[in-house]
């Protein structure tokens, strides 16, 4: 079972590999592998999970090296829980992609950059999440950000390189950070490994120990976008492609509250810098949804909420309660696969419109009652109205912060309440201005690109997607005024989008289905706090973990 | 363990360099803070090693005691390798931004221009309300001062309109996703900017984000040949809004 460990992160690597090999020649067979290795994936993190919650930890050292020379990746429950929230949005994702039918273009690129691409993110987050020292965690970080350098500036188009500009500047000064993070560990402890580093960091006077923790977690607050260091993010993400975006909300965050839920429970307990953290959490939850308030367009309003429920999760992390760290796991759990749905709606909506623009749309409820509902149940379930999962997380938290009873608990107590109340408002504003109302006059077909120049049908390979998009052309063509010249002049951020009025299929299949995702952790939520209540009491006794690495 | 101070020192004066060349607007001069901080980070790692020994290599006569500690020097090579490689993408990242805006810097954020836009849109019409109100309470209603009222109320609006219209234009590049992905020529781009745009300059790239807004554009602020310069300052100046020095170009500087 054990050797299963490092499959998560190979698996995608070696298949990468074969698709650079392979060329762009034969398209049908490159989509076929990249769904097969993120299916096998999904597989993988299942298996691992479950061995995880039986046998406990799993632990592998690559090549037979003891921890402080080899690598060590661990998959403990909270391991394998990450791995498989996120191989399974990746997987809808990919569908979704490969619906919008951005890969139909790599026949024209001398190589397909995408999917390679987005083989290696998934390949990165997967490692770190595997990750069982910070070295393997900081390379984990970089092969994951280095492919979403070329996910986020894909086309090269102007606005794409401004937002990516932001993007790599903040992630390579984060990288440094870590480096020199990891130096200063190195030196005071004379390893990197996370097993050896949770008893010999004991032993490191309090105020050394107070300072690598307050590296630390600065790196993964930048990762994580927790308010001060988080005005990157609506910058950069809603430039990018919306699959694009929809995994970089889902995962990228996320990954760096996983490393802050690692890191403090494992190598700082009992820590210091907890009421730093609980005001970081508040000011991230209310500025954050202050944020969405003021926003019009859909990306950015989502952007924003993003960044605001980030303070949830850190509101678990900073209470370091066996509650709080469940409701938090809970909380990763449910925001990786609501915020990525919502984007890919965002996607849909554009996709549709040529817009996100909320004050250019209008009448969705009555033109497109898929979409709406596709957007309605995510959008509810980010709120936390009762039945759905973002209910239970929020509420796993308020326990929580009641329980613990301090003075700054119950300030995030009443802070998050009010924060899940903006943000129904938020949702219901959107919902109000672009689904409810009645589609402001004169707007619809402005700026609209029914076909981009490059797309025609003759170039496509030939396979279901093309035939998708030549039946959605030829429904909208009557429906939409297009001005004269606007399929060059009207791109949208830099690119002529096309837009159709009939979805193709798989978009809309692998929405429904992150959506059915959602509504799961709903129906299962009695093993998924158990699973998490487990998971959040594994990571405070850290015994299982460190005699899993080290063998005693 | 003991530090060398000549390697703290060196790493100091780098991370220093590096980063305040990182908080520049010219993606060349960011290039270099990275590479330049990169290696002072390195050093640092390396720094983490202690006194230096014997090489690390493991045969029959080697002192284990006194080699040298392998592993910061296996992190350091993992992060020279990375910041290659980040290196390698910043500087295609730069070389591409040069080509579609005919420049490396850094623009700020469209949204939070248009913001900044609208906040100075609003100040400009309550300065302008407030003028025109405190010259109808000096001199009485004056159909000719409220015409020259009405005028400067358009053209602030116009320029806010302008202002987005380039904004949108500034978003596009050529369409042509062959050339946006491979990259053509310049000479490419400055076919494709004559076919959209009017900006004579030749600039590489088909909307440059950083040519002069149209409200820097000099015929436009001197279009105003009859602004009654001479008249006091009492009176609603019309010139006023298309001050060069307003709020459209602030954004991009």
């Amino acid at each position: 079972m054990n050797a299963l460990v490092p499959l998560p992160v190979l698996l995608p690597l070696c298949v990468t590999g074969l698709k650079l090999a392979i060329g762009p020649r034969i398209q049908r067979f490159q989509r076929f592998i990249t769904l097969a290795v993120l299916g096998a994936v999904l597989v993988l993190s299942v298996l691992l999970m479950v061995a995880a919650d039986r046998h406990g930890p799993l632990s592998v050292h690559l090549g037979d090296f003891a921890p402080p020379i080899g690598i060590t990746l661990v998959a403990d429950r909270l391991a394998g829980l990450m791995l498989t929230v996120s191989s399974a949005v990746t997987l809808l994702v990919n569908l979704y992609s490969l619906g919008q039918g951005m890969a139909d273009r790599d026949d024209q690129t001398p190589v397909g950059v995408f999917h390679p691409a987005y083989l290696i993110l998934v390949a990165g987050v997967s490692c770190t999440f595997l990750a069982g020292d910070l070295v393997n965690l900081y390379v984990g970080f970089e092969i994951m950000l280095v492919a979403s350098f070329v996910l986020l500036t894909i086309g090269g188009t102007v606005t794409r390189i401004r937002a990516g500009s932001t993007y790599v500047i903040i992630s390579l000064f984060s990288s440094v950070l870590f480096l020199v993070a990891i130096a200063m560990t190195y030196s005071v402890a004379g390893t990197v490994n996370f097993a050896q580093l949770a008893g010999r960091l004991q032993e490191v006077p309090l105020g050394v120990r107070t300072l690598l923790e307050a590296m630390l977690l600065t790196v993964f607050a930048i990762k994580a976008a927790v308010f001060p260091l988080a005005a990157w993010l609506p910058d950069s993400y809603p430039t990018a492609p919306a699959p694009v975006t929809a995994v970089f909300a889902g995962l990228l965050t996320k990954v760096g509250v996983y490393s802050m839920l690692r890191t403090q429970t494992l190598l700082f307990p009992g820590h210091r810098l907890g009421d730093v953290l609980m005001l970081a959490a508040l000011a991230s939850m209310v500025v954050g949804i202050l944020g969405a308030v003021a926003q019009t367009d859909l990306k950015r309003v989502l952007s924003f909420t993003l960044i605001s429920h980030i303070g949830y999760m850190v509101f678990g992390i900073a209470l370091a309660g066996r509650g709080s760290i469940g409701g938090a796991i809970v909380y990763v759990a449910h925001h990786i696969t609501v915020q990525t749905t919502l984007f890919l709606v965002a996607g849909l909506i554009e996709r549709r419109d040529g817009t996100t623009e909320l004050t250019r749309l209008g009448g969705l409820a009555k033109t497109a009652p898929v979409l709406s509902a596709l957007f309605f149940v995510p959008a509810m379930n980010l709120a936390g109205i009762p039945p759905l999962s973002g209910f239970i997380g929020k509420l796993g938290l308020m326990r929580a912060g009641v329980d613990n009873g301090g003075g700054w608990a119950w300030a995030l107590v009443a802070g998050s309440a009010a924060t899940s109340l903006l943000t129904l408002y938020v949702m219901a504003k959107v919902w109000n201005l672009a689904f409810w109302r009645d589609a402001p006059p004169g707007t619809e077909g402005e700026g609209v690109v029914l076909e981009s120049a490059g797309d025609e049908p003759g170039d496509e390979p030939g396979d279901e997607s093309g035939d998708d998009e030549d039946g959605g052309a030829t429904g909208s063509g009557s429906g939409l005024p297009v001005p004269a010249g606007a399929v060059v002049s009207a791109g949208f951020l830099g690119q002529s989008i096309t837009t159709t009025k009939r979805l193709p299929w798989p978009m809309l299949a692998a929405t429904g289905a992150a959506v059915a995702l959602g509504l799961l952790y709903t129906v299962l939520s009695g093993p998924l706090t158990s699973f998490t209540d487990a998971a959040a009491a594994e990571l405070l006794a850290r015994t299982p973990y460190i005699e899993a690495v080290l063998g005693r | 363990m003991t530090v060398s101070l000549a390697l703290l020192v060196a790493a100091a004066v780098l991370s220093a360099v590096g980063a305040s060349l990182l908080l520049t607007r010219s993606l060349t001069r960011i290039l270099l803070g990275a590479v330049v901080l990169g290696n002072g980070v390195n050093l640092l790692v390396l720094a983490s090693t202690g006194s230096a020994g014997d090489a690390p290599l493991l045969y029959a006569k080697v002192i284990r005691n006194r080699v040298t500690d392998p592993l910061p020097q296996a992190i350091a090579l993992t992060a020279i390798v990375i910041t290659l490689a980040t290196t390698a993408f910043l500087l295609a990242m730069a070389y591409r931004s040069h080509q579609v805006t005919g420049t490396d810097e850094i623009s700020d954020d469209t949204e939070d221009r248009l913001v900044a836009l609208r906040a100075e849109f609003l100040d400009r019409r309550g300065e302008l309300r407030d003028r025109y109100r405190e010259a109808r309470a000096e001199h009485g209603t004056d159909p000719e001062l409220s015409a020259r009222y009405r005028a400067a109320r358009r053209r602030l609006r116009r320029r806010v309109r302008e202002e987005r219209a380039y904004q949108a234009r500034a978003n596009d590049v050529s369409g042509s996703l062959w050339n946006d992905v491979l990259g053509a020529d310049p000479q490419d781009y400055r076919e494709g900017l004559e076919l959209g745009s009017t900006d004579a300059a030749g600039r590489p790239g088909p909307a440059p984000a950083r040519v002069a807004g149209p409200s820097n554009d000099p015929e436009e602020s001197g279009r105003e040949p009859d602004s009654h310069p001479g008249e006091d300052s009492c009176h609603p100046s019309p010139d006023q809004p298309d001050d060069p020095e307003g709020a459209g170009t602030e954004g991009t500087r």
